[in-house]
């Protein structure tokens, strides 16, 4: 009785064992993530960081559809009637830069920064979706025939661009809103979406 | 902060402790320039319109500091009694203002407009001049402006020619 006893105690050990030692699955049943894959996946990581930013209505505010610049957190049309023009830079004696020089006015709540003016009209971003916006960013018969690294420049260092994260206050002396990804993190989103690609991630 | 410009033809130097001072109460209050008005301080008006190196600005929202080695022109350099500029002459002889008080910003913004297009349609008006008048002399400024276009033309024949 004692040997049987035993006899099960080693049996159980050694099957034991051996469950403990054997993984689960087996080696071949893990997936290798292919690098064009992975860099999918994190560029498409980057895209959705960037175009927070993008889409955001700082940034669309000077992309309109139409002619008309918008202002404020909903898109409102831009005040007393303010339009594009011939140059994307207000009318002949009436300008953006009437009113908005290269800097936000603390006092008046005016915003300015370098260049201050409206994208090109094939620049239009408002109503697009994030993909239709990357599309129109990347088409070179659109976007001022920029090269990926023209674009780098264009949207981490162009002062107009950046001025979305330093947006000053408003008339009343409100801090307008800003993108919700820092300009740290935006910046880096951005150079690591065109390394890996510029791949425009497909809808699901 | 030391700022110097020229302002209707004549070199100024400003000391300001702020040089982000908006440059109307520069004009106003040190220079002592009344003629431009302060309306809304938002650059919504048009009150403190004058011009920098000939482009019309809104001066409450206008550093001081911009203004380095610039060329101003106020109201009060626009012209005078004797010699009045094409734009004050017809604003004499429309009889434009009712309270006067946002005038000088619509002049400002009517000379600038005139030097860009000598003979502007109602449609460049429109555009243009955005200044608010509370007491909505508009329609009477429309007339004054396409009569200072008449008068510049009569006095510069050669270069509104030249301009054409």
């Amino acid at each position: 009785m004692k040997k049987t006893h035993s006899y099960f105690v080693v049996s159980f050990l050694v099957v034991g064992m051996l469950f403990a030692t054997t993984p689960y699955f087996s080696k071949n049943e893990y997936t290798t993530i292919d690098k064009v894959v992975l860099d999918s996946i994190q560029a498409k990581d980057a895209f959705n960081t960037m175009m927070k930013v993008i889409s955001h209505d700082r940034c669309v505010n000077c992309h309109p559809s139409d002619n008309r610049p918008k202002q404020g957190d909903q898109g409102n049309q831009h005040h007393f009637d303010i339009a594009r023009g011939g140059a994307n830079t207000g009318f002949e004696a009436t300008k953006c830069t009437t009113c908005h020089q290269s800097e936000n006015n603390v006092y008046s709540g005016v915003p300015g920064a370098a260049n201050w003016s409206l994208a090109p009209k094939t620049m239009a971003w408002q109503g697009l979706t994030n993909k239709e916006i990357a599309k129109a960013m990347l088409d070179r018969t659109k976007n001022g025939n920029r090269s990926h690294k023209d674009l780098i420049h264009h949207l981490t260092e162009d002062k107009l661009v950046l001025w979305a994260f330093n947006p000053g206050v408003n008339q009343d002396g409100v801090q307008r809103t800003k993108p919700t990804v820092s300009e740290e993190e935006y910046k880096a989103a951005v150079k690591e979406w065109f390394e890996k690609g510029a791949i425009i991630p497909e809808d699901k | 902060m030391q700022v110097s410009f020229f302002i209707n033809g004549e070199s100024k130097s400003v000391e300001v402790a702020d040089e982000n001072t908006p440059l109307l109460w520069v004009v106003r209050d040190i220079l002592d320039l009344k003629g431009t008005k302060f309306g809304c301080g938002k650059a919504a008006c048009g009150a403190c319109t004058l011009h920098v190196d000939g482009e019309a600005i809104r001066s409450c929202s206008y550093a001081v500091k911009f203004a380095k080695g610039k060329q101003i022109t106020t109201i009060e350099g626009l012209g005078n009694e004797e010699n009045p500029h094409p734009v004050q002459q017809a604003w004499i002889e429309e009889v434009v203002p009712q309270c006067g008080y946002c005038q000088p910003g619509f002049m400002m913004a009517t000379a600038a407009l005139l030097d860009k297009i000598p003979n502007p349609t109602d449609e460049d008006i429109d555009k243009n001049i955005i200044n608010v008048c509370r007491c909505a002399t508009y329609y009477r400024m429309r007339k004054a402006i396409h009569r200072a276009a008449e008068l510049k033309t009569e006095a510069n024949p050669i270069t509104e020619i030249e301009n054409s």
